[in-house]
Protein backbone atom coordinates (compact mmCIF):
# COMPACT_ATOMS: atom_id res chain seq x y z
CA UNK A 1 0.00 0.00 0.00
CA UNK A 2 1.06 3.90 -0.69
CA UNK A 3 1.52 4.97 2.89
CA UNK A 4 4.80 7.28 4.60
CA UNK A 5 7.11 4.62 6.87
CA UNK A 6 6.22 6.24 10.26
CA UNK A 7 9.82 7.22 10.81
CA UNK A 8 9.83 9.41 8.23
CA UNK A 9 6.51 11.82 9.63
CA UNK A 10 7.45 15.09 10.52
CA UNK A 11 6.96 16.53 13.92
CA UNK A 12 5.25 19.45 12.84
CA UNK A 13 3.03 19.83 9.38
CA UNK A 14 1.34 22.98 8.11
CA UNK A 15 -2.23 20.98 6.98
CA UNK A 16 -3.10 17.77 8.65
CA UNK A 17 -6.25 16.37 6.59
CA UNK A 18 -8.40 13.89 8.51
CA UNK A 19 -9.70 11.48 5.72
CA UNK A 20 -8.37 10.06 2.51
CA UNK A 21 -11.73 9.84 0.13
CA UNK A 22 -12.82 12.67 -2.42
CA UNK A 23 -12.78 15.09 0.43
CA UNK A 24 -9.39 15.00 2.20
CA UNK A 25 -7.48 14.24 -0.87
CA UNK A 26 -8.89 17.74 -2.83
CA UNK A 27 -8.29 19.30 0.77
CA UNK A 28 -4.74 18.54 0.53
CA UNK A 29 -4.41 19.78 -2.91
CA UNK A 30 -5.88 22.66 -1.80
CA UNK A 31 -3.70 22.70 1.07
CA UNK A 32 -0.70 22.85 -1.69
CA UNK A 33 -1.63 25.45 -3.41
CA UNK A 34 -3.03 27.59 -0.72
CA UNK A 35 0.78 27.91 0.34
CA UNK A 36 1.14 25.23 2.84
CA UNK A 37 4.80 22.87 2.72
CA UNK A 38 4.07 20.22 4.75
CA UNK A 39 0.72 18.44 4.47
CA UNK A 40 -0.14 15.05 5.42
CA UNK A 41 -2.82 13.22 5.11
CA UNK A 42 -4.07 10.44 7.75
CA UNK A 43 -7.27 7.49 6.91
CA UNK A 44 -7.88 4.73 8.92
CA UNK A 45 -8.33 2.26 5.96
CA UNK A 46 -5.40 0.54 4.40
CA UNK A 47 -5.46 2.60 1.24
CA UNK A 48 -6.72 6.24 0.13
CA UNK A 49 -10.14 6.60 -1.62
CA UNK A 50 -12.86 6.56 1.23
CA UNK A 51 -15.80 4.92 -0.20
CA UNK A 52 -14.65 5.44 -4.13
CA UNK A 53 -13.15 2.35 -4.50
CA UNK A 54 -16.04 -0.10 -3.65
CA UNK A 55 -18.30 2.28 -5.99
CA UNK A 56 -17.58 0.34 -9.26
CA UNK A 57 -20.26 2.20 -11.10
CA UNK A 58 -19.89 5.02 -13.45
CA UNK A 59 -21.36 8.64 -13.28
CA UNK A 60 -17.90 10.65 -11.59
CA UNK A 61 -15.93 13.09 -13.07
CA UNK A 62 -18.60 14.69 -15.16
CA UNK A 63 -18.10 17.93 -13.54
CA UNK A 64 -14.70 18.27 -12.01
CA UNK A 65 -12.64 16.16 -14.85
CA UNK A 66 -15.57 16.71 -17.92
CA UNK A 67 -14.87 12.95 -18.36
CA UNK A 68 -17.63 10.09 -17.09
CA UNK A 69 -15.32 8.13 -14.94
CA UNK A 70 -16.02 4.92 -12.44
CA UNK A 71 -15.14 5.36 -8.43
CA UNK A 72 -12.02 3.87 -8.46
CA UNK A 73 -10.92 5.58 -11.38
CA UNK A 74 -12.05 8.98 -10.02
CA UNK A 75 -9.67 7.94 -6.76
CA UNK A 76 -6.75 7.60 -8.55
CA UNK A 77 -6.72 10.41 -10.49
CA UNK A 78 -6.71 12.56 -7.37
CA UNK A 79 -4.45 10.03 -5.97
CA UNK A 80 -2.05 10.29 -8.69
CA UNK A 81 -2.01 13.91 -8.09
CA UNK A 82 -1.54 13.64 -4.07
CA UNK A 83 2.01 11.61 -4.81
CA UNK A 84 3.26 14.33 -6.58
CA UNK A 85 2.65 17.06 -4.91
CA UNK A 86 4.80 15.89 -1.71
CA UNK A 87 1.94 15.56 0.57
CA UNK A 88 2.23 12.57 3.17
CA UNK A 89 -0.19 10.04 3.27
CA UNK A 90 -0.68 7.96 6.78
CA UNK A 91 -3.29 5.02 5.82
CA UNK A 92 -4.20 2.37 8.48
CA UNK A 93 -4.29 5.19 11.16
CA UNK A 94 -6.63 6.30 13.62
CA UNK A 95 -6.83 10.37 14.69
CA UNK A 96 -8.00 9.48 17.99
CA UNK A 97 -8.28 13.19 19.88
CA UNK A 98 -7.16 16.49 18.75
CA UNK A 99 -6.36 19.13 21.34
CA UNK A 100 -7.55 22.90 21.06
CA UNK A 101 -4.72 23.82 20.46
CA UNK A 102 -4.33 21.64 16.86
CA UNK A 103 -2.40 18.42 18.67
CA UNK A 104 -3.14 15.18 16.92
CA UNK A 105 -3.57 11.92 18.58
CA UNK A 106 -2.75 9.69 16.10
CA UNK A 107 -2.78 5.47 16.64
CA UNK A 108 -1.86 2.93 14.23
CA UNK A 109 -0.70 -0.82 14.15
CA UNK A 110 2.95 0.59 12.53
CA UNK A 111 3.91 3.86 14.95
CA UNK A 112 1.25 3.06 18.20
CA UNK A 113 -0.03 6.37 19.54
CA UNK A 114 1.79 9.07 18.33
CA UNK A 115 1.36 13.45 18.86
CA UNK A 116 1.16 15.35 16.00
CA UNK A 117 1.61 19.04 15.57
CA UNK A 118 -0.73 21.18 12.79
CA UNK A 119 -1.02 24.71 12.21
CA UNK A 120 -4.47 23.92 10.40
CA UNK A 121 -6.29 21.06 10.54
CA UNK A 122 -9.05 19.72 7.93
CA UNK A 123 -11.72 17.53 9.08
CA UNK A 124 -12.91 14.99 5.81
CA UNK A 125 -14.33 12.32 7.53
CA UNK A 126 -16.95 11.36 5.30
CA UNK A 127 -20.19 9.64 6.56
CA UNK A 128 -21.17 7.02 8.21
CA UNK A 129 -24.54 4.64 7.08
CA UNK A 130 -27.60 4.89 9.31
CA UNK A 131 -28.01 1.21 10.40
CA UNK A 132 -31.25 -1.07 11.41
CA UNK A 133 -31.44 0.74 14.92
CA UNK A 134 -31.53 4.29 13.65
CA UNK A 135 -35.26 3.43 12.42
CA UNK A 136 -36.12 0.28 15.19
CA UNK A 137 -37.23 -2.35 12.77
CA UNK A 138 -38.53 -4.51 14.93
CA UNK A 139 -38.00 -8.11 15.27
CA UNK A 140 -35.33 -11.02 15.99
CA UNK A 141 -31.46 -10.33 15.40
CA UNK A 142 -30.35 -12.30 12.72
CA UNK A 143 -27.65 -13.01 10.38
CA UNK A 144 -28.04 -11.03 7.37
CA UNK A 145 -29.41 -7.66 8.12
CA UNK A 146 -26.40 -5.08 7.09
CA UNK A 147 -26.00 -1.19 5.12
CA UNK A 148 -26.05 -1.57 1.67
CA UNK A 149 -22.63 0.10 1.47
CA UNK A 150 -21.01 -2.72 3.30
CA UNK A 151 -22.23 -4.71 1.20
CA UNK A 152 -21.00 -3.16 -1.68
CA UNK A 153 -17.47 -3.34 -0.21
CA UNK A 154 -18.24 -6.95 0.32
CA UNK A 155 -19.28 -7.36 -3.58
CA UNK A 156 -16.66 -5.19 -5.14
CA UNK A 157 -13.81 -5.75 -2.83
CA UNK A 158 -13.66 -8.16 -0.87
CA UNK A 159 -15.36 -10.92 -3.11
CA UNK A 160 -18.36 -12.25 -1.23
CA UNK A 161 -21.83 -12.31 -1.93
CA UNK A 162 -23.91 -11.70 1.31
CA UNK A 163 -26.85 -13.79 0.28
CA UNK A 164 -29.04 -15.15 -2.71
CA UNK A 165 -32.27 -13.83 -2.05
CA UNK A 166 -32.07 -10.05 -1.10
CA UNK A 167 -34.57 -7.48 -0.32
CA UNK A 168 -33.61 -3.83 -0.07
CA UNK A 169 -35.26 -1.16 2.51
CA UNK A 170 -35.12 2.28 1.18
CA UNK A 171 -34.39 3.43 -2.21
CA UNK A 172 -31.54 5.45 -2.18
CA UNK A 173 -28.56 5.58 -4.69
CA UNK A 174 -26.14 3.13 -3.21
CA UNK A 175 -29.30 0.53 -2.77
CA UNK A 176 -30.54 0.96 -6.05
CA UNK A 177 -26.85 0.57 -7.64
CA UNK A 178 -26.64 -2.72 -5.11
CA UNK A 179 -29.90 -4.42 -6.52
CA UNK A 180 -28.28 -4.39 -10.07
CA UNK A 181 -24.82 -5.17 -8.64
CA UNK A 182 -26.40 -8.77 -6.86
CA UNK A 183 -28.65 -9.12 -9.47
CA UNK A 184 -25.24 -9.00 -12.21
CA UNK A 185 -23.48 -11.57 -9.57
CA UNK A 186 -26.07 -14.28 -9.74
CA UNK A 187 -28.72 -13.09 -6.36
CA UNK A 188 -32.27 -12.44 -6.62
CA UNK A 189 -33.18 -9.45 -5.87
CA UNK A 190 -36.78 -9.53 -4.32
CA UNK A 191 -38.01 -5.99 -4.10
CA UNK A 192 -36.66 -2.27 -3.21
CA UNK A 193 -39.47 -1.35 -0.78
CA UNK A 194 -39.61 2.65 -0.23
CA UNK A 195 -41.47 4.21 2.16
CA UNK A 196 -42.35 7.57 0.79
CA UNK A 197 -44.38 7.92 -1.80
CA UNK A 198 -40.85 8.90 -4.25
CA UNK A 199 -37.83 7.09 -5.15
CA UNK A 200 -34.82 9.08 -3.79
CA UNK A 201 -32.62 8.25 -6.07
CA UNK A 202 -31.94 9.50 -9.44
CA UNK A 203 -34.29 8.60 -11.91
CA UNK A 204 -30.90 7.00 -14.28
CA UNK A 205 -30.96 4.04 -11.23
CA UNK A 206 -34.48 3.65 -11.03
CA UNK A 207 -34.02 2.69 -14.80
CA UNK A 208 -30.80 1.14 -15.41
CA UNK A 209 -30.96 -0.59 -11.35
CA UNK A 210 -34.15 -1.73 -11.61
CA UNK A 211 -36.38 -1.77 -14.61
CA UNK A 212 -33.40 -2.79 -16.80
CA UNK A 213 -33.65 -6.32 -14.86
CA UNK A 214 -37.34 -6.13 -13.67
CA UNK A 215 -36.49 -5.30 -10.71
CA UNK A 216 -39.47 -4.62 -8.10
CA UNK A 217 -39.85 -1.17 -6.83
CA UNK A 218 -42.65 -0.56 -3.99
CA UNK A 219 -43.19 2.66 -2.56
CA UNK A 220 -45.43 3.65 0.22
CA UNK A 221 -44.15 0.79 1.59
CA UNK A 222 -42.09 -0.22 4.56
CA UNK A 223 -40.55 -3.73 6.15
CA UNK A 224 -42.60 -4.12 9.89
CA UNK A 225 -41.13 -6.87 11.04
CA UNK A 226 -37.81 -8.98 10.50
CA UNK A 227 -37.75 -13.00 10.99
CA UNK A 228 -34.97 -15.94 12.03
CA UNK A 229 -32.92 -16.52 14.66
CA UNK A 230 -29.09 -17.49 13.33
CA UNK A 231 -30.28 -16.12 9.22
CA UNK A 232 -32.60 -13.94 8.23
CA UNK A 233 -35.80 -16.15 6.79
CA UNK A 234 -38.38 -13.56 5.62
CA UNK A 235 -39.06 -9.91 6.22
CA UNK A 236 -43.21 -8.77 6.69
CA UNK A 237 -43.34 -5.92 4.37
CA UNK A 238 -46.77 -3.19 4.94
CA UNK A 239 -47.78 -0.52 2.82
CA UNK A 240 -48.08 2.92 4.85
CA UNK A 241 -50.45 5.77 4.81
CA UNK A 242 -49.96 9.40 3.33
CA UNK A 243 -49.30 9.75 7.44
CA UNK A 244 -46.50 6.87 7.41
CA UNK A 245 -49.14 4.95 9.69
CA UNK A 246 -48.95 1.29 8.81
CA UNK A 247 -51.63 -0.55 7.26
CA UNK A 248 -50.72 -3.76 9.29
CA UNK A 249 -53.90 -5.56 7.54
CA UNK A 250 -52.18 -5.29 4.27
CA UNK A 251 -48.82 -6.50 5.26
CA UNK A 252 -47.12 -9.65 3.55
CA UNK A 253 -43.75 -11.78 4.08
CA UNK A 254 -41.16 -11.25 1.69
CA UNK A 255 -38.37 -14.52 1.37
CA UNK A 256 -34.95 -13.45 1.74
CA UNK A 257 -31.96 -14.16 3.26
CA UNK A 258 -30.10 -10.67 3.13
CA UNK A 259 -32.11 -7.36 3.98
CA UNK A 260 -29.97 -4.37 2.87
CA UNK A 261 -30.92 -0.76 4.46
CA UNK A 262 -30.25 2.18 2.13
CA UNK A 263 -31.42 5.54 4.76
CA UNK A 264 -29.59 7.44 4.49
CA UNK A 265 -25.88 9.16 5.90
CA UNK A 266 -24.94 10.68 9.00
CA UNK A 267 -21.93 12.87 9.39
CA UNK A 268 -19.01 11.79 10.87
CA UNK A 269 -18.22 14.76 13.70
CA UNK A 270 -16.81 12.83 16.59
CA UNK A 271 -13.83 14.51 16.24
CA UNK A 272 -15.89 17.92 15.30
CA UNK A 273 -17.86 17.79 18.77
CA UNK A 274 -14.31 16.90 20.61
CA UNK A 275 -13.11 20.33 19.18
CA UNK A 276 -16.33 21.93 20.67
CA UNK A 277 -17.22 23.30 16.73
CA UNK A 278 -20.64 24.78 16.75
CA UNK A 279 -22.78 21.87 14.54
CA UNK A 280 -25.59 22.65 12.30
CA UNK A 281 -28.69 21.39 13.69
CA UNK A 282 -30.05 20.16 10.49
CA UNK A 283 -27.51 18.77 8.61
CA UNK A 284 -25.27 17.85 11.68
CA UNK A 285 -21.97 18.71 10.42
CA UNK A 286 -20.17 21.82 11.65
CA UNK A 287 -20.67 25.38 10.68
CA UNK A 288 -18.42 26.71 8.10
CA UNK A 289 -17.47 29.98 6.51
CA UNK A 290 -17.48 30.82 2.85
CA UNK A 291 -14.04 29.88 3.27
CA UNK A 292 -14.96 26.46 4.97
CA UNK A 293 -13.74 27.27 8.16
CA UNK A 294 -15.39 25.77 11.18
CA UNK A 295 -16.35 28.15 14.71
CA UNK A 296 -12.64 27.64 15.68
CA UNK A 297 -9.59 29.16 14.21
CA UNK A 298 -7.35 26.76 12.40
CA UNK A 299 -10.17 24.03 12.23
CA UNK A 300 -11.67 23.65 8.21
CA UNK A 301 -14.18 20.95 7.33
CA UNK A 302 -15.28 19.79 4.02
CA UNK A 303 -17.14 17.05 2.28
CA UNK A 304 -19.92 14.90 3.63
CA UNK A 305 -18.60 15.88 7.35
CA UNK A 306 -20.53 19.16 6.40
CA UNK A 307 -23.43 17.94 4.65
CA UNK A 308 -24.58 14.80 2.78
CA UNK A 309 -23.58 15.91 -0.84
CA UNK A 310 -25.06 14.55 -3.97
CA UNK A 311 -21.82 13.75 -6.68
CA UNK A 312 -18.13 13.55 -5.63
CA UNK A 313 -17.24 16.09 -7.69
CA UNK A 314 -19.07 18.90 -5.52
CA UNK A 315 -17.49 17.32 -2.39
CA UNK A 316 -13.71 17.83 -4.70
CA UNK A 317 -15.14 21.85 -6.14
CA UNK A 318 -15.80 22.19 -1.51
CA UNK A 319 -12.96 20.48 -0.47
CA UNK A 320 -9.84 22.31 -3.03
CA UNK A 321 -11.80 25.26 -1.32
CA UNK A 322 -10.99 24.06 2.03
CA UNK A 323 -7.70 23.18 1.52
CA UNK A 324 -6.42 26.21 -0.01
CA UNK A 325 -8.31 28.44 2.92
CA UNK A 326 -6.19 26.05 5.58
CA UNK A 327 -3.06 26.69 3.32
CA UNK A 328 -3.16 30.00 3.29
CA UNK A 329 -3.80 30.44 7.47
CA UNK A 330 -1.07 28.02 7.67
CA UNK A 331 0.73 30.28 5.73
CA UNK A 332 -0.55 33.19 7.85
CA UNK A 333 -2.40 35.02 5.06
CA UNK A 334 -6.25 34.81 6.58
CA UNK A 335 -8.65 35.98 4.74
CA UNK A 336 -11.22 38.75 6.79
CA UNK A 337 -14.37 37.13 8.07
CA UNK A 338 -17.35 37.16 6.29
CA UNK A 339 -20.10 39.69 7.03
CA UNK A 340 -23.44 38.00 5.70
CA UNK A 341 -25.45 35.23 7.61
CA UNK A 342 -27.35 32.90 5.53
CA UNK A 343 -30.99 32.25 6.60
CA UNK A 344 -32.49 29.18 4.84
CA UNK A 345 -36.24 30.47 4.20
CA UNK A 346 -39.35 29.32 3.01
CA UNK A 347 -38.42 25.36 1.21
CA UNK A 348 -35.26 25.73 2.16
CA UNK A 349 -33.65 23.43 4.54
CA UNK A 350 -30.51 23.98 4.76
CA UNK A 351 -27.61 26.08 2.80
CA UNK A 352 -24.32 25.60 3.11
CA UNK A 353 -22.51 28.07 3.87
CA UNK A 354 -23.80 29.29 6.60
CA UNK A 355 -22.04 33.12 6.34
CA UNK A 356 -20.65 34.66 2.75
CA UNK A 357 -18.65 37.91 2.50
CA UNK A 358 -20.07 40.90 0.41
CA UNK A 359 -16.71 40.66 -2.24
CA UNK A 360 -15.10 37.57 -3.73
CA UNK A 361 -17.47 34.77 -5.26
CA UNK A 362 -19.24 32.28 -3.81
CA UNK A 363 -21.19 29.17 -4.37
CA UNK A 364 -24.21 28.27 -2.15
CA UNK A 365 -25.05 24.54 -1.70
CA UNK A 366 -29.12 24.16 -0.31
CA UNK A 367 -31.59 21.80 -0.12
CA UNK A 368 -35.21 22.25 -0.36
CA UNK A 369 -37.80 20.65 2.29
CA UNK A 370 -40.16 18.87 -0.39
CA UNK A 371 -40.36 18.63 -4.33
CA UNK A 372 -41.41 21.86 -6.50
CA UNK A 373 -42.00 22.07 -9.99
CA UNK A 374 -41.41 25.18 -11.64
CA UNK A 375 -40.00 27.76 -8.73
CA UNK A 376 -38.79 30.66 -8.03
CA UNK A 377 -35.13 31.07 -5.82
CA UNK A 378 -35.02 34.74 -3.83
CA UNK A 379 -31.63 35.71 -2.06
CA UNK A 380 -33.12 38.40 -0.30
CA UNK A 381 -34.31 40.98 -2.26
CA UNK A 382 -30.87 41.26 -3.94
CA UNK A 383 -31.27 38.15 -6.31
CA UNK A 384 -34.02 36.07 -8.11
CA UNK A 385 -33.48 33.29 -10.38
CA UNK A 386 -36.13 30.63 -11.95
CA UNK A 387 -36.27 27.06 -11.33
CA UNK A 388 -37.47 24.15 -13.32
CA UNK A 389 -37.83 21.89 -10.53
CA UNK A 390 -36.45 21.39 -7.04
CA UNK A 391 -36.30 18.13 -5.14
CA UNK A 392 -34.84 17.32 -1.55
CA UNK A 393 -32.90 14.65 -3.60
CA UNK A 394 -30.84 17.09 -5.87
CA UNK A 395 -29.03 20.26 -4.26
CA UNK A 396 -29.53 23.16 -5.52
CA UNK A 397 -26.55 25.44 -6.51
CA UNK A 398 -26.50 28.89 -5.81
CA UNK A 399 -23.73 31.12 -7.27
CA UNK A 400 -23.48 34.80 -5.61
CA UNK A 401 -21.32 37.10 -7.57
CA UNK A 402 -19.77 39.99 -5.94
CA UNK A 403 -21.89 42.81 -7.94
CA UNK A 404 -24.81 41.08 -6.29
CA UNK A 405 -24.14 42.34 -3.23
CA UNK A 406 -22.60 46.09 -4.13
CA UNK A 407 -25.53 47.82 -2.79
CA UNK A 408 -26.18 45.68 0.46
CA UNK A 409 -25.02 46.59 3.86
CA UNK A 410 -27.35 44.09 6.07
CA UNK A 411 -25.86 41.42 8.36
CA UNK A 412 -28.61 38.56 6.92
CA UNK A 413 -29.82 37.01 4.23
CA UNK A 414 -32.54 35.06 3.36
CA UNK A 415 -33.10 32.37 0.76
CA UNK A 416 -36.46 31.61 -0.29
CA UNK A 417 -37.76 28.94 -3.01
CA UNK A 418 -41.12 29.52 -3.69
CA UNK A 419 -43.73 27.69 -6.03
CA UNK A 420 -44.30 29.40 -9.58
CA UNK A 421 -48.47 29.90 -10.73
CA UNK A 422 -49.13 26.16 -11.73
CA UNK A 423 -45.45 25.03 -9.82
CA UNK A 424 -47.03 23.15 -7.47
CA UNK A 425 -45.64 19.60 -7.76
CA UNK B 1 -56.26 5.33 -34.67
CA UNK B 2 -55.01 1.98 -36.28
CA UNK B 3 -55.56 -0.97 -34.14
CA UNK B 4 -51.48 -1.95 -35.09
CA UNK B 5 -49.57 0.13 -33.17
CA UNK B 6 -48.96 -0.15 -29.64
CA UNK B 7 -47.83 2.11 -26.85
CA UNK B 8 -44.52 1.90 -24.45
CA UNK B 9 -43.62 3.44 -21.50
CA UNK B 10 -39.94 4.72 -20.87
CA UNK B 11 -39.16 7.01 -17.43
CA UNK B 12 -36.66 9.65 -18.73
CA UNK B 13 -33.22 9.48 -16.90
CA UNK B 14 -32.11 12.86 -17.81
CA UNK B 15 -33.30 14.63 -14.74
CA UNK B 16 -34.76 14.58 -11.75
CA UNK B 17 -38.26 15.64 -13.52
CA UNK B 18 -38.60 12.08 -14.55
CA UNK B 19 -40.87 12.47 -17.50
CA UNK B 20 -43.13 9.74 -18.47
CA UNK B 21 -42.02 9.04 -21.57
CA UNK B 22 -44.81 7.05 -23.93
CA UNK B 23 -43.75 5.99 -27.27
CA UNK B 24 -46.06 4.86 -29.98
CA UNK B 25 -44.76 2.50 -33.05
CA UNK B 26 -45.00 -0.77 -34.26
CA UNK B 27 -41.78 -2.42 -33.39
CA UNK B 28 -39.11 0.02 -34.44
CA UNK B 29 -41.27 2.09 -36.40
CA UNK B 30 -42.06 5.02 -34.22
CA UNK B 31 -45.40 7.20 -34.82
CA UNK B 32 -45.17 9.40 -32.07
CA UNK B 33 -43.36 10.22 -29.03
CA UNK B 34 -45.47 12.22 -25.92
CA UNK B 35 -44.89 13.40 -22.78
CA UNK B 36 -41.29 14.66 -22.49
CA UNK B 37 -40.40 18.14 -21.58
CA UNK B 38 -37.41 18.85 -23.57
CA UNK B 39 -35.38 17.74 -26.04
CA UNK B 40 -33.22 15.10 -24.07
CA UNK B 41 -36.66 13.26 -23.37
CA UNK B 42 -37.59 13.07 -26.68
CA UNK B 43 -34.16 11.87 -27.82
CA UNK B 44 -33.97 9.11 -24.96
CA UNK B 45 -36.95 7.98 -25.78
CA UNK B 46 -36.21 6.84 -29.13
CA UNK B 47 -32.91 5.61 -28.49
CA UNK B 48 -34.38 3.18 -25.59
CA UNK B 49 -37.25 2.07 -27.75
CA UNK B 50 -34.79 1.32 -30.71
CA UNK B 51 -31.56 0.22 -29.79
CA UNK B 52 -31.56 0.91 -25.94
CA UNK B 53 -27.64 0.58 -24.74
CA UNK B 54 -25.69 0.68 -21.61
CA UNK B 55 -22.08 0.69 -19.98
CA UNK B 56 -21.37 -2.57 -17.82
CA UNK B 57 -19.33 -2.17 -14.91
CA UNK B 58 -18.61 -5.36 -12.75
CA UNK B 59 -15.76 -7.46 -11.21
CA UNK B 60 -13.64 -10.10 -12.23
CA UNK B 61 -11.79 -12.24 -9.83
CA UNK B 62 -7.91 -11.87 -9.42
CA UNK B 63 -5.40 -13.51 -8.14
CA UNK B 64 -2.71 -12.66 -5.67
CA UNK B 65 -3.66 -9.05 -5.46
CA UNK B 66 -4.52 -7.00 -2.72
CA UNK B 67 -7.91 -7.41 -2.99
CA UNK B 68 -9.79 -10.39 -4.44
CA UNK B 69 -11.63 -8.71 -7.11
CA UNK B 70 -11.02 -6.21 -9.80
CA UNK B 71 -13.55 -3.43 -10.79
CA UNK B 72 -13.73 -3.51 -14.85
CA UNK B 73 -15.96 -1.44 -17.11
CA UNK B 74 -16.98 -1.56 -20.59
CA UNK B 75 -15.09 1.21 -22.82
CA UNK B 76 -17.96 2.09 -24.21
CA UNK B 77 -21.84 1.25 -24.54
CA UNK B 78 -22.78 -2.19 -25.49
CA UNK B 79 -26.51 -3.50 -26.54
CA UNK B 80 -28.69 -3.74 -23.22
CA UNK B 81 -29.15 -7.66 -24.32
CA UNK B 82 -25.70 -8.10 -23.62
CA UNK B 83 -25.39 -6.81 -20.50
CA UNK B 84 -26.48 -10.10 -18.41
CA UNK B 85 -24.51 -12.40 -20.72
CA UNK B 86 -21.13 -10.63 -20.62
CA UNK B 87 -20.94 -10.59 -16.71
CA UNK B 88 -21.48 -14.28 -16.96
CA UNK B 89 -18.65 -14.34 -19.16
CA UNK B 90 -16.14 -12.35 -17.21
CA UNK B 91 -17.61 -14.46 -14.52
CA UNK B 92 -15.68 -17.30 -16.17
CA UNK B 93 -12.32 -15.42 -16.28
CA UNK B 94 -9.48 -15.42 -13.78
CA UNK B 95 -6.33 -13.09 -14.06
CA UNK B 96 -3.83 -12.65 -11.77
CA UNK B 97 -2.02 -9.45 -10.25
CA UNK B 98 -0.49 -6.79 -11.06
CA UNK B 99 -2.78 -4.90 -13.09
CA UNK B 100 -2.88 -1.57 -14.58
CA UNK B 101 -5.58 0.65 -14.92
CA UNK B 102 -7.17 0.62 -18.37
CA UNK B 103 -5.16 -2.75 -19.19
CA UNK B 104 -7.72 -4.69 -21.38
CA UNK B 105 -9.50 -7.50 -19.73
CA UNK B 106 -11.42 -8.99 -22.38
CA UNK B 107 -10.99 -7.61 -26.25
CA UNK B 108 -14.40 -7.73 -28.53
CA UNK B 109 -16.58 -8.84 -25.76
CA UNK B 110 -18.89 -10.90 -26.87
CA UNK B 111 -18.04 -9.47 -30.45
CA UNK B 112 -19.81 -6.05 -29.83
CA UNK B 113 -16.35 -4.66 -30.58
CA UNK B 114 -15.93 -3.07 -27.32
CA UNK B 115 -13.30 -4.23 -24.49
CA UNK B 116 -13.33 -4.74 -20.86
CA UNK B 117 -10.57 -2.27 -19.21
CA UNK B 118 -9.78 -2.12 -15.73
CA UNK B 119 -10.95 0.54 -13.90
CA UNK B 120 -7.89 0.76 -10.93
CA UNK B 121 -4.44 -0.55 -10.58
CA UNK B 122 -4.30 -3.59 -8.44
CA UNK B 123 -0.90 -4.19 -6.96
CA UNK B 124 0.23 -7.49 -5.76
CA UNK B 125 -0.39 -8.06 -2.15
Amino acid sequence: MISIAPRHLHQQYDVVVVGAGPAGMAAALGAREGGAEQVLIIDREREAGGILPQCIHAGFGLHHFKEELTGPEYAQRFLEQVLTRDIDLLTDAYVLDISLDGQLKVMSPRCGVTLLDSRAVVLAMGARERTRGAIRIPGQRPAGVMTAGFAQKLVNMAGYLPGKRIAILGSGDIGLIMARRLVLEGAEVMGVFEIMPHANGLNRNIVQCLHDFGTPLQLSTTVTYVHGFSRLEKVTVAPVDAHFNVLADQSRDVPCDTLLLSIGLIPENELSRQLQLRLDPVTGGPLVTSAMKTSRDGVFACGNVVHIHDLADFVSQESLLAGRSAGAYASGHQSPPDNIRLVPGENVRYCVPHTISSYGEHTVYLRVTRSLGACTLRLGTVYQKPLRYAFPGEMVTLKVKPRLLEHFHGEALKIDILPRQGGEG
Amino acid sequence: MSERYHYYHYLCIGCPLGCRLEVEAEAADIVEVRGFACQHGEEFAIQEHTDPRRVVTTTVRIKGGVWPRLPVKTDGVIPKDKVVPLCRALHALSISAPIKLGEPILSDALETGIDVVATRDLPRA
